[in-house]
């Protein structure tokens, strides 16, 4: 899932400064899973602004609405009714959220709710990992099903550095080196020689260095 | 600010907190007006926007009294809600609220005097701060 986390309400009540009227818009995709953009946070996010504004006498109308995803036009589309009630609009989905709701309603002004962090998944209850970096070209099969781009600090395809201590990575000693991970399960694989043979630099144009990126499925367009 | 009858919300569980409260009944003990008290199963049901709502129809504080945190009838629900109510502080603060118009108790069965104690503690300190709003 897309991994996020709530802004400081603090930093929301300046970006909505001035505004009374306003609608805090979640979904139920990813951000809902990490308890941090569905309905219930909406509700959250609505109520505390609503109490600030009571504490600044101001009176402050807050809508709340939470999405089936943020990120299909169709259920952006669910926001025109409602949508000229409010002078603002808080998207606490991921990044593409506020994104997508801008582009659809141009004249409204829409603030971002939540940063938006890594592709991710859920290791404990309330601690979440990054697990993918969405280089477009996955090679996880090469390393025992870890992917070294998301998790190593230098993402290094041919590991471990100098910087590998007692399975912790020099970076800190709360983050787990990969590639002794990775050496490891395929030593219990029996897979060991397969890390021998070395893997040459991984082509970046699939990734972020080749620019924003587009896929067209030709058999699903219209 | 003499006049000032502050609006309190003490929420507290069925299990340790509400013994105290039944032991305070039996002792005669006087429990203040000024406080609206809501029976819960378990304080770990309290959820964040439950600690906010109260807020937002216009109290001036509250509290929540629960077990101790290693006798709790449902292992751990105690110790869920005092990270929720911290996680309340810091959202209070942020917009301009004292967090100590929040705070949670962890209360013995026998221990009636506690519960008025904490209520009369409770209406000294909102006395002190004044109106939240």
């Amino acid at each position: 899932m897309i991994v996020a986390e709530a802004k400081p309400i603090k930093e929301i009540l300046e970006m909505i400064d001035g505004l009374n009227r306003i609608l805090v818009v979640g979904c139920k995709g990813c951000v809902t899973v990490c308890n941090v953009g569905g309905a219930k946070e909406v509700a959250i996010l609505a109520s505390a602004i609503r109490i600030a504004g009571k504490r600044h006498h101001k009176e402050i109308e807050v809508g709340e609405m939470t999405l089936e995803r943020q990120c299909d036009p169709e259920y952006i589309e669910e926001l025109k009714d409602v949508i000229g009630d409010y002078e603002g609009i808080i998207s606490i989905a991921c990044g593409v959220g506020p994104q997508f709701i801008s582009e659809r309603y141009p004249e409204v002004k829409v603030f971002p709710g939540v940063n938006t962090r890594f592709i991710g998944g859920a290791v404990e209850h309330g601690i979440w990992a990054e697990r993918c970096a969405g280089c477009g070209q996955c090679v996880i099969h090469y390393f025992g099903g870890m992917c070294p781009i998301a998790r190593c600090s230098k993402s290094l395809m041919n590991g471990p550095c100098g910087g590998s201590n007692k399975g912790k990575c020099e970076i800190s000693p709360e983050v787990d080196c990969i590639w002794d991970k990775i050496v490891r399960k395929m030593m219990a694989q029996g897979r060991l020689d397969e890390l021998l043979e070395i893997k040459p630099p991984k082509s970046w144009l699939t990734a972020r260095d080749g620019g924003p990126r587009k896929m067209v499925r030709e058999e699903l367009v219209k | 600010m003499q006049d000032f009858k502050p609006k309190i919300i003490g929420f507290y569980c069925s299990n340790c907190a509400s013994s105290a409260a039944n032991i305070a009944s039996k002792m005669k003990l006087e429990m203040p007006t000024d406080i609206k008290l809501i029976n819960i199963p378990c304080t770990g049901r309290l959820e964040v926007l439950h600690l906010l709502k109260p807020f937002e129809q216009g109290a001036d504080a509250v509290y929540i009294m629960g077990c101790q945190e290693d006798s709790c009838q449902y292992m751990s629900g105690i110790l869920k809600l005092k990270k929720r109510v911290e996680h309340v502080k810091k959202i209070l603060e942020q917009i301009g609220i004292e967090p100590q118009r929040i705070e949670v108790f962890s209360l013995y069965a026998g221990k009636g005097q506690d519960f008025i104690n904490i209520a009369n503690g409770i209406i000294n300190t909102v006395k002190e701060l004044g109106p939240a709003f």
